[in-house]
Formats: structure tokens, C-alpha cells, sequence
């Protein structure tokens, strides 16, 4: 039963990195590959009728973790305190961004939106990626099952760490370089013209970043996290996600015909699913690994809610699960197709 | 009370109490939508039509700025509650999650559909998509009422070894007897601040002399609706409210009305200024015996005052919650008056032409934006000292590792990205109503695309 719960979030919160990351990846490199007006409206209508439904499960993933591990959400949304209200204000940023920025046809207005939209993505790229180098780094938890951690002490890992030191800093440059190229095959996939072209560049360059940044991550990690190997080496399954990740990285690198653009997107969000199921695979049953004393860390075990709500909880989830995953399906097939060249609807 | 507490506490009312300015309006709206929608296709003429497309639009833009001002409430019950969120969350998390993956999501999509599918889809798919639009909303609303109504009256739950609450039965927490007049009145008076809406928008369309005929139609149907929610609110919603508060919260009741004296045949203070020290009210106006007839129908029932309490159980901060409860009653009578009077001059034929109650109704369209949120203040400010009436007190709530120089950081920057947000609200709100309910659609990402978008 909790084993079920921390996949459900894990998955959960997978599908929100790899929908909602492509939001972000776009916002991070459009005004880069997008110059005219023309192409930056394409651009955002690309994202404009889907990002709202991806944000969903942001929010699903999150009440899953409240009701199924109310320990975790507690501790964890409190000692990442400013980071999270710093991401509450980044994604509050980025949702004006995409509404407003069509409401008044004025070129400055237009501008302070694009400048909007870029900076919060980008930010909202880095903080995230920061925030999966917390989960695998672990926090300063107290005997009572609380942490604080500063935005920066030392930037050292040691047993004080901030939210932002060496190695969380560099999952954060890899997060935003995954983005990035994740962000630009989804544009190449959905446009048309210079913009695809552009789009499609951006998008093999930043493949090659990512797949250097993921390399120092897995070498940093043998380094930060020692034990991570142990669940891997007690069950060798778990290897399936870090060699297929390594297979997808490679398919971003050579997917790059035009007529492959729908591959080589499927390849780099098939790489941020392994790549965090992955890390789900090494920390469980962890959800915060303690860097005071390891019998602090909370596990699926000692943060699970009671066994009648996670009862209950399983048969609504059974119905909202599957009306999620149909709508983002009926939604995703309703806008498919290139922006602006397919008027058939 | 440490600072990082108070802080903490003035960040979740000023975030909850910003972010419920826009809830109300797009609750409200989705039930004249409906109406708008459905007369739409039952004329099958372009005037209902424009109608519900123009609303939809203002129900979008209340609709955007109420999903950005609400998720940070989903994330600060955990950053600046932890200690609530672990003690509550087993049960709370439920009702919570719930809202987030049926009600947010039902409601989201099928407005995406209303925006980017108004060309392409049928105006049966319209209608449809509006009806479960509503669903959405009013669901939402319900889950979340459901949440606030455990805290006020807690059921449905058991105590584990280490002290943290699990619920024992999901239909028993969705079912919560306090739950039923809350969400009536709470309702309610999200269909008064809609009906306001579309009546001061009506009102100023004919007082500027334009869109003649789209502002006849927002003026009769915001007053129709507005002048029976108005009453609705009052009776028998806000009635069973305050009943229910003397039968299961008394001290609170005692606080709100301002009776510090158990009394037999005990007075209803209208107007005056709560004196703490001496246990007064200063200038009293008061009708005699009308709160024990409210409350026991009985004019001579005993009411317990604050005195029969002690202290440490009274709401912390007593002339507030005062204030509160009597600025929402206040203003909710007056509401009553200019939707009756309203009405009154619309059966008669004559409203269209009154300028002066044209006025009336237009400059209203704060008041009901001001009673529903000092009805909140009564309710949450009138549960304290507790945060879990009667089971977790407030202070023993608050996330223990976070300082007040981290509270009161996020807390300025909230008030200023949100003094920005509602600037911003105001200002586009403005704009579309400038543009007038004849303007073809658009799509919030983009204007008009160059090509078809998909």
C-alpha cells in the first residue's frame, strides 16, 4: 500500500516534469528561436491551450502527497520554505505571462510578458532541478521529523547544507539543459518554417549539453549519496532505468531529420521518465533522507497516513487517475499537429 | 504570541482573503453562464450568444488570477502549517486532493474547451462544456467548504498512538453536518457578488449609452437573481449559520454579537464599539430581546455572554471579529434594500430609465466583495483560539523550524506581487468591458493567430 502511494506521487510528479517541462523549456529558449511576432504567437499557442491541464498535475501530485504521506508534505513543503513560496511566485509569474500577454495589442505590454514568461521558466527550470538534487543529497531532518534549509550556507554537501549548494546547483543546470532541449523538439514538433529550424538546432545542441550534465550527475551522486547503489545492487531490475536513459539521451542526440522531430520528442520525455524513476528507484523508501542520522530520514513507512484514508483514497483515485490521463489525451490529440499550418480544426 | 506566528497568520488571511475575491465571482458566474447559455440555444439567436461569450471571458480572466492566487493556499498549509498539515493532513488531505484532482481539473478543462473551442464547437458542446464548467466550480467550492467545515466542527475522525487525526469515514467528513448551510450560505453570496457583477456592468452600459440591448438583458437577469440570492443569503442561509455557531461554538456567537453578559431576553446590538476592558459596548444601538428570539425563538431565553467563558477560549482578537460579523450583516441588509428597491422599479418598468438607482447599482459592485470577506473574517477569526475547533489551537499549528524574518519576507513579498495582481485584474477587467459584449472571441495566449491555431 505505500509502496503503491510513492509511486503514484513519484509517477505523478514524473508526468508534471514532463508536460509541465516542456512549458518551461519553451519559455526558456522562445525568445532565443522565436525573433518575429509571428513566430513567438506561434510559439505560445503551442503551449497556450495545454499548460493549464499539465499544471493539474502539479496540484494532484502535491494533494496526493498531503493525504497519502501528510509527514513528507509537513516536513518538506516547511523546510523548503523559500524556495517553495519562491516557486508559488514563479509559477504565478508564468500563468500571467501565458493569459495576459494576448489581452492588449501593444508591443511594450507584449514585451514585459515575453520578459515575464522567460524568466520565471527558466528560474522554475533551475529550482526544480535544485530541488530533485535536495531529494537525493537529504536534508537536515531533526529527531521530531522537521528541517529548515537555507537558500545557501557553504555550498558544500556536508551536514549543513543549503537548498543551493555544488551539486544541487549542477542538478539544476542539468534540469534547465534537459528542459531546454526537451522545450525546443517540442517547439521543432509543434511549428513550422524558421522557427522549426531554429527550434530544431536549439534542440540538438542542447542534447549534447544535457547528455555531459548527466554524466557529472552520476558520477556526483556516487560521491554526495554513496548508499544510492544499494538499491540497485539488491535489486538489479532497477538497472532497466538508468540504461534506458542512457539509450534515450542517445536517441535525442541522433533523432534529428525533420521528418523525426515526433521521436525525438517522445525520446526526451521518455528520458526524464527513466531519469526520475531512476532516482525513485535509488532513494526509496526514502522520501527525505535524513544528513543528520539516517534513523531520522521519513520513510514510506513512518510518514503514511492512516490505512482507511489510503483505502478510500485508492478508490477515487481509481476514478480521477484514469479522467486525468484520458483528458490530457483528448486534449493533447485536439491541439496536435503543427500550430498554424493544420486549419482543419 | 511569537512574531513568526502572527506573521504566518497574516499571511494566510491576506493570501486566502485575495485569492477568494476571484473564487466568488467565477462561482457565481457559472450559474448565470448556464442561464445564458442555455437561452442561447433554446433562442438560437446571436444575442445570448455574445452574452455568454462576453461573460466568459470575464469568468476566464477571475477564473486565471483565482488559480494563480490559489495554489500557493495548497502549498502553505504545508510551508507555513507543518505542524497542523501532520496532525490533520490524514484527514484534510482527502477532501484537499479531491478538490485538486476532480473539481480544479473538471473545471479547467472544460474552460480551455469554452476558450480555444468557441468557432469550432457546437453551441450544444458550448452549453455542455458550460454545464460541467459550473460543476466544476461549485464542486471545487464544495471540497474546499468541506476541509474548512471539519475545522470548524470535527468529525469523521480517529486518533492514532502518536497523537495525528485520520479520518474514519470519507462519506462522514463530505456529509459534515456543518458542511450543509455553510456551503448554502457560502453559495449564495457567491451568486450575490455575480449578480452584482453583471447588474453594475448592465448599469454602466446604459448610464454610457451603449450596447442598449446587452445591457438590458445584464440588468434584469443580475437583478432577477440578485434580489432573491440577496434574501437567500439572509434567510434561512446566514440565519442557520449564526444558529449553528450558538449551538456548537457559543463563545464565538457571544464574540460576533458582542454580548459580554449572559442575559435572559438578550438584545441585538446593531451599532457600537466593543470595549474589552470594561466589557462594554460603547454607544450601543440595540433592539431589545431580538438575538434570544433569533437564536432559541424565544424572547426571553437565556444567552450565554463571554463571561461565561474563560478567557483562554476567547476568539484572540475580539473587537475584529466584532466588526467583521458586523459589517457582513450590515452590508448584507443594505444589499437586500438595493436589489428589492431594484426590482421593484424593474417590474414596474422603470429601471432602465432611473438614473439614479442606474448609479446605485454600479457603485455597489464593491459591497458584496466586502461582506463575503468580512463573512470569512467571522468565521475564521471567531474560530480562534483553535484551528481545529476544539482539538488544535492555533499557535500549536505553525511550522516550528520557520523564524518571523522568513515569515515576514514571503509575507511582504505575497502583499506586493498581489497589490500588482489586483491592479492588473482591475485594469483588464476594465479593458473588456471597454471592448463591449459585441467583440468576436479571442484566445487568452494569443490574439487572433495568423493561421487557424489548432
Amino acid at each position: 500500500m505505500e509502496t503503491f502511494w510513492y509511486i503514484a506521487v513519484t509517477f505523478m510528479l514524473a508526468m508534471y516534469i514532463v508536460l509541465d517541462g516542456y512549458d518551461f523549456g519553451v519559455g526558456f529558449i522562445y525568445p532565443f528561436v522565436a525573433r518575429t511576432e509571428s513566430e513567438r504567437r506561434a510559439a505560445l499557442t503551442a503551449i497556450g491551450p495545454v499548460w493549464t491541464g499539465n499544471e493539474v498535475w502539479l496540484i494532484g501530485a502535491g494533494g496526493t502527497l498531503f493525504f497519502a504521506f501528510p509527514k513528507a508534505y509537513a516536513a518538506g513543503f516547511s523546510g523548503f520554505y523559500l524556495a517553495l513560496i519562491i516557486v508559488l511566485w514563479l509559477l504565478i509569474a508564468r500563468g500571467l505571462a501565458l493569459e495576459l500577454r494576448g489581452h492588449l495589442d501593444h508591443p511594450v505590454w507584449r514585451q514585459l510578458w515575453d520578459l515575464a514568461l522567460m524568466a520565471s521558466s527558466t528560474m522554475l527550470a533551475l529550482v526544480f532541478g535544485a530541488a530533485l538534487g535536495n531529494l537525493i543529497r537529504g536534508v537536515p531532518l531533526n529527531r521530531d521529523g522537521y528541517f529548515f534549509v537555507a537558500l545557501w550556507t557553504d555550498f558544500l554537501t556536508g551536514p549543513n547544507p543549503g537548498i543551493l549548494d555544488w551539486f544541487t546547483l549542477l542538478t539544476a543546470a542539468t534540469s534547465l539543459a534537459i528542459l531546454g532541449m526537451h522545450g525546443a523538439s517540442y517547439l521543432a514538433m509543434k511549428t513550422d518554417g524558421e522557427l522549426r529550424r531554429r527550434a530544431r538546432r536549439m534542440a540538438a545542441a542542447a542534447s549534447w549539453v544535457s547528455a555531459a550534465f548527466i554524466a557529472l550527475v552520476m558520477a556526483a551522486i556516487a560521491l554526495v549519496r554513496p548508499s544510492f547503489h544499494l538499491n540497485y545492487e539488491q535489486h538489479p531490475a532497477g538497472f532497466f532505468f538508468p540504461l534506458a536513459g542512457v539509450c534515450a539521451v542517445a536517441a535525442t542526440i541522433f533523432l534529428r531529420k525533420p521528418e523525426q522531430e515526433a521521436a525525438a520528442f517522445s525520446a526526451s520525455s521518455a528520458l526524464i521518465l527513466f531519469m526520475l524513476t531512476g532516482i525513485a528507484w535509488g532513494t526509496y523508501p526514502n522520501i527525505l533522507i535524513a544528513t543528520t542520522d539516517p534513523s531520522y530520514s521519513l520513510t514510506v513507512t513512518n510518514a503514511i497516513a492512516g490505512s482507511y484514508g489510503l483505502q478510500i483514497g485508492l478508490q477515487w483515485f481509481m476514478v480521477a487517475f484514469p479522467l486525468l490521463v484520458i483528458y490530457q489525451v483528448y486534449l493533447h490529440r485536439l491541439f496536435r499537429g503543427k500550430v498554424g499550418s493544420n486549419s482543419s480544426y | 504570541m511569537s512574531s513568526a506566528l502572527m506573521y504566518d497568520r497574516l499571511q494566510f488571511a491576506a493570501t486566502a482573503s485575495f485569492h477568494y475575491l476571484f473564487p466568488q465571482l467565477t462561482m457565481g458566474l457559472a450559474l448565470l453562464l448556464v442561464y445564458f447559455r442555455t437561452r442561447a440555444l433554446a433562442t438560437g439567436d446571436d444575442h445570448f450568444h455574445r452574452v455568454s461569450r462576453f461573460w466568459t471571458k470575464i469568468f476566464a480572466l477571475s477564473f486565471a488570477f483565482g488559480v494563480v492566487t490559489g495554489i500557493p493556499l495548497e502549498f502553505q498549509f504545508g510551508t507555513n502549517w507543518a505542524k497542523f498539515s501532520n496532525f490533520a493532513g490524514g484527514v484534510i488531505g482527502q477532501t484537499l486532493a479531491m478538490e485538486g484532482l476532480f473539481a480544479f481539473f473538471l473545471e479547467s478543462s472544460f474552460l480551455g474547451i469554452l476558450l480555444f473551442g468557441d468557432p469550432r464547437f457546437s453551441r450544444k458542446m458550448l452549453w455542455f462544456a458550460t454545464v460541467m464548467l459550473f460543476l466544476g466550480s461549485w464542486l471545487s467550492g464544495y471540497f474546499i467548504l468541506a476541509t474548512n467545515a471539519w475545522m470548524q466542527h470535527p468529525v469523521a475522525y480517529s486518533v492514532a498512538d502518536d497523537g495525528r487525526l485520520f479520518v474514519n469515514s470519507l462519506w462522514g467528513l463530505l456529509t459534515n453536518p456543518w458542511l450543509f448551510w455553510q456551503f448554502a450560505h457560502n453559495m449564495t453570496a457567491a451568486l450575490v457578488t455575480g449578480a452584482f457583477v453583471v447588474t453594475a456592468c448592465g448599469a454602466f452600459y446604459l448610464l454610457s449609452g451603449q450596447y442598449h440591448e446587452y445591457a438590458k438583458t445584464f440588468v434584469k437577469t443580475g437583478v432577477m437573481v440578485g434580489s432573491l440570492a440577496t434574501v437567500l443569503m439572509a434567510f434561512p442561509t446566514g440565519h442557520e449559520n449564526a444558529r449553528q455557531v450558538f449551538e456548537h461554538q457559543p463563545v464565538k456567537g457571544a464574540a460576533f454579537e458582542g454580548l459580554f453578559k449572559t442575559e435572559r431576553g438578550a438584545g441585538m446590538t446593531l451599532v457600537g464599539q466593543p470595549n474589552v476592558e470594561t466589557m462594554t459596548i460603547d454607544n450601543p444601538l440595540t433592539i431589545p430581546d431580538a438575538l434570544s428570539f433569533l437564536v432559541y425563538e424565544d424572547l426571553y431565553a437565556q444567552v450565554k455572554g463571554l463571561d461565561a467563558f474563560p478567557r483562554e477560549l476567547w476568539p484572540d482578537n475580539l473587537p475584529l471579529l466584532y466588526y467583521s460579523y458586523h459589517i457582513m450583516a450590515g452590508l448584507g441588509t443594505i444589499l437586500i434594500g438595493i436589489m428589492g428597491l431594484a426590482l421593484l422599479w424593474l417590474l414596474s418598468g422603470r429601471l432602465f430609465t432611473s438614473t439614479w438607482l442606474l448609479w446605485a447599482l454600479m457603485l455597489a459592485v464593491p459591497f458584496p466583495y466586502i461582506a463575503t470577506t468580512a463573512g470569512w473574517m467571522t468565521a475564521e477569526l471567531g474560530r480562534q483560539p483553535w484551528l481545529v475547533y476544539g482539538l488544535l489551537r492555533t499557535a500549536e499549528g505553525a511550522s516550528p523550524l520557520v523564524h518571523s524574518g522568513n515569515a515576514l519576507f514571503t509575507l511582504l513579498g505575497f502583499l506586493g506581487i498581489y497589490l500588482v495582481l489586483g491592479l492588473l485584474f482591475l485594469f483588464l477587467v476594465a479593458e473588456t468591458i471597454r471592448h463591449g459584449p459585441t467583440e468576436p472571441p479571442h484566445t487568452p495566449a494569443v490574439p487572433e493567430p495568423s493561421g487557424s491555431h489548432a
